[in-house]
């Protein structure tokens, strides 16, 4: 379970986030919507421990975020630079698994694991550059899920893929938190792909001083698809009040 | 002789045909030897030149190339198999040099690597050192001879410490850079990873820092070279390759003194071959274009 009490975050004088309370509950899977350059990115960060320097409080399953907590994983958007080129793919995916002292072979067998699951065969010998754009965030997606965190963070992950390949990782992403129940804070910009993912949808203001104005259960059945699910009554009606929210000013 | 030349064509061809992999294969060979030709082309018709000019002339000073090799071929390398084929002249004057470089600039490349990262990783480290170290690079190495000269008196510690504290300065500065240079989200990838200092430096900063590094350490190679021969020029140096130039010079052997120059050429490109070929082997791998 995430926690975020009264979170404000600044940069200099510039306020970024303002007065953000929250609560994840453990196997949510959250999408955080706002406009452009509302303080998304930030606010990941933050509970990321990337931004250690925050006002309120910030706890993951009860303890305070001060740092990279253990149990957590990002995917960024830019996965030709969150990816190490020098390494293969299975060089990547293996790479967080050295901290728990698995032996070499054990570590190999467990990333080849994860990557069959995210699809991705007989690519553990390839260089992330050798793959298309979209295999290249499964393997970053394999490199966060291979230590089974209790948290993945995602910034805008699909948001540089084609239409076609962006469906395909929702689809994917989807599948791994039925079958994993890990906690998944997703922040997009795009409206139907935080409908269509999310468990609960909360929108951003404009910054500066960003803060919380919608927060929206998403009930729409558990088994989603990507035609009928984005046709359906109550998808239009949630996409459009989410819509109507992030335009708000 | 011809058939067996036949048949193999024959079934490269029929092997085309039926569309296998090695298509590109054929029209690849001749590219390479048009290249290699390219490549020395101008070299062999300067040497050829210089043979026609140098026989017509027939200067002291100016010996014909084939003279040159005949000597140094005489001098250095029509020893016995077992040596390699190493006369004693080279065993005692080549190998010496070739030590001290080797050592010199092994150490500049560690040492420089070493502090690189430290300089390049702490931006106040950075801050602190970056005057001193553009100073002590502006230096012109050869000048800071007669100080380890002083220091060290002559001999095999001088030669190395002087080109130890030539070959250095580009390491250290280029890695410096490189290693300054780390993406940031690099950086925060290998925070949220919680990569261990060791592990942050092994898996991201130095392979990020290596096409720097290497083009320092190029650099680094060629000043070797120029130390190790300067700092054996100096009266008082027993034996190497600087040594023999300076005596054959006093006994006005041209020829020993052209060998020794031709010797220095070819000593410096086999040895930039030889770090060109790691590094494509080291950085070439797993890098796009791009990055």
């Amino acid at each position: 379970m995430l926690r975020l009490d009264t979170v404000g975050q600044h940069y200099g004088d510039h306020q970024v986030l303002h007065d953000i309370t929250l609560t994840v509950p453990g196997g949510q899977l959250l999408c955080v919507v706002g406009p452009s350059g509302c303080g998304k990115s930030t606010l990941l960060r933050t509970v990321a421990g990337l931004l250690p320097a925050y006002d309120g409080t910030i706890t993951l399953d009860g303890a305070p975020v001060r740092g990279v907590p253990d149990n957590l994983a990002v995917v960024f958007q830019d996965y030709a630079r969150s990816l190490y080129p020098w390494l293969t793919v299975r060089e990547n995916v293996a790479l967080p698994l050295r901290r728990r002292g698995l032996p070499r072979a054990e570590r190999r067998a467990e990333a080849d694991r994860i990557l069959a699951q995210v699809g991705l065969t007989d690519t553990a010998r390839r260089h992330p550059w050798q793959l298309s754009g979209g295999m290249q965030q499964r393997v970053a997606i394999a490199r966060a899920l291979v230590c089974r965190p209790s948290l993945l963070l995602m910034d805008e992950p699909f948001g540089s893929l084609d239409a076609q390949t962006r469906e395909d990782l929702e689809d994917l992403l989807l599948e791994v938190h039925r079958t994993d129940g890990v906690t998944i804070v997703f922040v997009t910009h795009d409206i139907d792909e935080s409908v269509y993912l999310g468990d609960r949808v909360v929108v951003l203001s404009q910054g500066p001083g960003a803060k919380v104005v919608l927060d929206l259960p998403v009930e729409l059945p558990g088994s989603r698809d990507q035609i009928t699910t984005r046709g359906l009554a109550e998808f239009v009606a949630l996409r459009s009040e989410v819509g109507r929210a992030v335009r708000k000013r | 002789m011809k058939q067996p030349g036949g048949g193999a064509s024959r079934s490269t061809r029929s092997a085309r045909s039926a569309g296998s992999a090695s298509v590109p294969r054929r029209p690849r060979a001749p590219a390479v030897v048009r290249h290699a030709l390219l490549r020395w082309i101008v070299l062999a018709l300067a040497v050829a030149v210089w043979q026609l000019v140098a026989r017509a002339h027939g200067s002291v000073y100016f010996p014909p190339p084939a003279e040159i090799a005949r000597h140094a071929h005489a001098l250095w390398f029509s020893g016995p198999a077992r040596h390699v084929f190493l006369t004693d002249a080279a065993v005692a004057d080549i190998l010496p040099s070739l030590g001290r470089m080797t050592a010199g600039f092994a150490l500049a490349a560690v040492v420089g690597i070493a502090l690189g990262v430290a300089v390049g990783r702490s931006r106040r480290a950075y801050a602190l050192c970056n005057p001193v170290l553009q100073f002590a690079r502006a230096v012109p190495p050869p000048a800071l001879v007669p100080v380890f000269v002083v220091i060290f008196d002559f001999g095999t510690p001088m030669q190395i410490a002087s080109i130890v504290f030539s070959a250095v300065w580009p390491v250290l500065i280029n890695t410096a850079e490189g290693a300054r240079d780390t993406d940031p989200l690099r950086l925060e990838v290998a925070a949220v990873l919680r990569l261990t200092p060791a592990e942050r430096l092994g898996f991201l900063v130095l392979p990020s820092a290596l096409p720097r590094i290497f083009a320092g350490l190029r650099l680094s190679l060629s000043l070797s070279l120029i130390l190790m021969v300067f700092s054996e020029l100096l009266p008082g140096t027993a034996n190497g390759i600087g040594f023999t130039l300076t005596d054959a010079q006093s006994r006005s052997d041209l020829l020993t003194v052209w060998a020794a120059l031709v010797l220095l050429g070819a000593l410096g490109y086999l040895l930039n071959t030889g770090l060109l070929a790691v590094e494509k082997r080291l950085v070439g791998r797993g890098r796009t274009p791009t990055v």
